[in-house]
C-alpha cells in the first residue's frame, strides 16, 4: 500500500519545527506504524539525512514509550491500541497521515516526535508508592481482597504512562494518568495508610504541570489501555474527603 | 465549578417553574411575584428572604465565573503551543467544547435580563410589580424575544454538559447509576430549554398575552 506521511520535524527544544512530507510507496499493510518509521529512517540514513527521532521500546503495547499524534488522535484511529500495535491495514490505502508529537507544557519537545514525560515521574514521586516492610515476602492471600476490588485495581494499574490522556485532552490535563496511578494503590488494603495524603500530594503535583479536567472524556477514548474516567471521579471524591475529614479518626495518615 | 453550578441549576429550575405561571394568567404570576417578596414573613422582615436568596445567587454566580476564569488560565498555560494539524475529537461533544462561549452568552444575557425585567431600565413600559404586563411588553418586541430564545438555547447547551460534568467533578460515580447521569443532564437541559423558550416564543407570536 502507499501512504503520504507528513511528519513533524524539530531539531531541538527551542527551535521552530515544521512538517516534512515523505511518500511511502509499496509498504506492507502488515507493518506496524513504528515499522513504517523504521522504513522511513533507513531510507533517510541511506540518503545521508537525519532520521526522525521517535520514542519506542517494547513494541508490544506495554511500555508506554510510543507517543505519536496520528491524524489528530493520540496513537491513531484504533481504539485501545498504542502506536506500536497500530497496523497499516487499519489505515486507508493512499491516505495522507499527519504525525506530530504530544503537545503540552508538561511534555516539552526534545526532538521531532520525542517529548520529555518526566512530569509523570514527578507525580508518581509525590504519592505513587506505599510504605511496606521489606524482608521476606508475605504469604500469598494473607490479606483478603474481594475479586471485584482486585479487578478494579488491576484496571487502573493497566496504565502504561504513555501520556495519550494529556495529549488528547483539550485542556492538557493529566487527570486520567494521575487517577489511574492513584486508584491502583488506593483501592487495595496495602495502599490505605497514605491514601488521603497521597491524593492531595499527587493532585498538587499534577496541577503544577498540567491543565484541569472539565470532563470532556477525550482521555478515556484515547487511552490505549481503555482506562475509565470513573477513576477520575474516585480521585475527585477522595480529594474532597481528604480536605474535609479528620484524617486520624478516619484511619488515615495526617 | 460544580458546587456553584448546582446552586445555579437549582435557581434556573425554580425560576422557570415560577415564570411558567404566566400561563395561568396575570393574577397568578403577579401574586407569585408578591409572594417572593413576602417569603419568610413574619419570621423575617419583608423581602429579607428574597435578598438572602439573591445574595447566595450572586455569590454562586461570581464563584462560577471566577472558577471558569481560573480553569481557562490553567488550561491555556498547560498547552501554550497547540497542535499544528487538525484534532479528531472522539468523546468531547459540542456542548463540552463550547462551555466558555455558552457561559459568556448566558452571563451577558443575565445582565440584559436584569435590566429588562428586574430594574426595567431596558423596558420602556416597565411597571414595578406588574409581572405579567412587563413580560408581555418585553417579549412582544421581536429582537428581544429572539435574544431570549437564543440565550436559552445557549443555557440548555451549557446545562447539557454541566449537569453531567458535576457528577464527575464531585466524584458521584457508581456503575449502576452512571448511565442515568447523561439522561439527567439531557432531561434537565430539555426541561429548562423548552420551558424558558416557550414563554418568549408564545408571547411574541401572540398565542399568549
Amino acid at each position: 500500500m502507499d501512504l503520504t506521511l507528513r511528519v513533524w520535524r524539530q531539531a531541538g527544544p527551542e527551535v521552530p519545527g515544521h512538517f516534512e512530507t515523505h511518500e511511502m510507496r509499496d509498504v506492507s499493510p502488515d507493518m506496524s506504524f513504528l515499522e513504517l518509521f523504521d522504513t522511513l529512517n533507513e531510507r533517510l540514513i541511506a540518503e545521508g539525512r537525519e532520521p526522525v527521532a521517535f520514542d519506542h521500546d517494547c513494541r508490544e503495547g506495554i511500555c508506554g514509550s510510543c507517543s505519536m499524534m496520528i491524524n489528530g488522535r493520540p496513537h491513531g484511529p484504533e481504539r485501545g491500541t498504542a502506536t506500536c500495535q497500530l497496523h497499516l491495514r487499519k489505515l486507508p490505502d493512499g491516505a495522507t497521515i499527519t504525525v506530530e508529537p504530544w503537545r503540552a507544557a508538561g511534555f516539552p519537545i526534545i526532538r521531532d516526535l520525542v517529548v520529555d514525560r518526566s512530569a509523570f515521574d514527578r507525580i508518581i514521586e509525590a504519592g505513587g508508592y506505599i510504605t511496606a516492610p521489606t524482608g521476606s515476602a508475605p504469604d500469598a492471600n494473607e490479606i483478603l481482597i474481594p475479586k471485584e476490588v482486585a479487578d478494579a485495581a488491576m484496571d487502573a494499574a493497566a496504565c502504561i504512562g504513555c501520556g495519550a490522556c494529556v495529549a488528547a485532552c483539550p485542556n492538557g490535563a493529566a487527570q486520567l494518568f494521575t487517577a489511574a496511578k492513584y486508584a491502583h494503590l488506593s483501592l487495595l488494603p496495602q495502599g490505605q495508610p497514605e491514601r488521603w495524603t497521597r491524593v492531595v500530594r499527587m493532585v498538587r503535583e499534577m496541577e503544577r504541570w498540567f491543565g484541569s479536567c472539565t470532563n470532556h472524556g477525550e482521555c478515556e477514548a484515547a487511552c490505549p489501555k481503555e482506562i475509565s474516567i470513573d477513576f477520575i471521579a474516585l480521585l475527585n471524591r477522595d480529594y474532597v474527603k481528604a480536605q474535609l475529614r479528620n484524617r486520624a479518626l478516619a484511619g488515615q495518615r495526617g | 465549578m460544580a458546587v456553584s453550578g448546582i446552586v445555579l441549576l437549582g435557581f434556573v429550575l425554580v425560576h422557570m417553574i415560577g415564570n411558567l405561571k404566566v400561563y395561568l394568567g396575570a393574577e397568578a404570576i403577579n401574586r407569585y411575584g408578591e409572594w417572593l417578596r413576602e417569603l419568610g414573613e413574619p419570621a423575617l422582615p419583608r423581602t429579607a428572604a428574597l435578598w438572602i436568596v439573591r445574595a447566595v445567587l450572586a455569590g454562586a454566580f461570581v464563584a462560577h465565573v471566577v472558577a471558569a476564569a481560573q480553569l481557562t488560565a490553567l488550561n491555556r498555560r498547560a498547552r501554550p503551543v497547540g497542535y499544528r494539524s487538525p484534532r479528531d475529537y472522539v468523546a468531547a461533544n459540542f456542548a463540552s467544547r463550547t462551555m466558555r462561549w455558552t457561559g459568556v452568552i448566558v452571563a451577558l444575557f443575565v445582565v440584559f435580563h436584569l435590566l429588562d425585567l428586574t430594574w426595567g431600565t431596558a423596558n420602556p413600559k416597565f411597571v414595578r410589580g406588574e409581572v405579567y404586563d412587563n413580560m408581555v411588553a418585553s417579549f412582544r418586541r421581536v429582537p428581544v424575544a429572539i435574544a431570549y430564545i437564543a440565550a436559552n438555547v445557549a443555557l440548555a447547551i451549557h446545562i447539557f454538559h454541566g449537569a453531567w460534568s458535576l457528577f464527575q467533578t464531585l466524584g458521584w460515580s457508581n456503575p449502576r447509576l452512571n448511565p442515568a447521569r447523561r439522561w439527567f443532564a439531557a432531561g434537565f437541559a430539555a426541561v429548562i430549554g423548552i420551558g424558558n423558550i416557550s414563554m418568549p416564543l408564545l408571547i411574541v407570536t401572540r398565542v399568549v398575552g
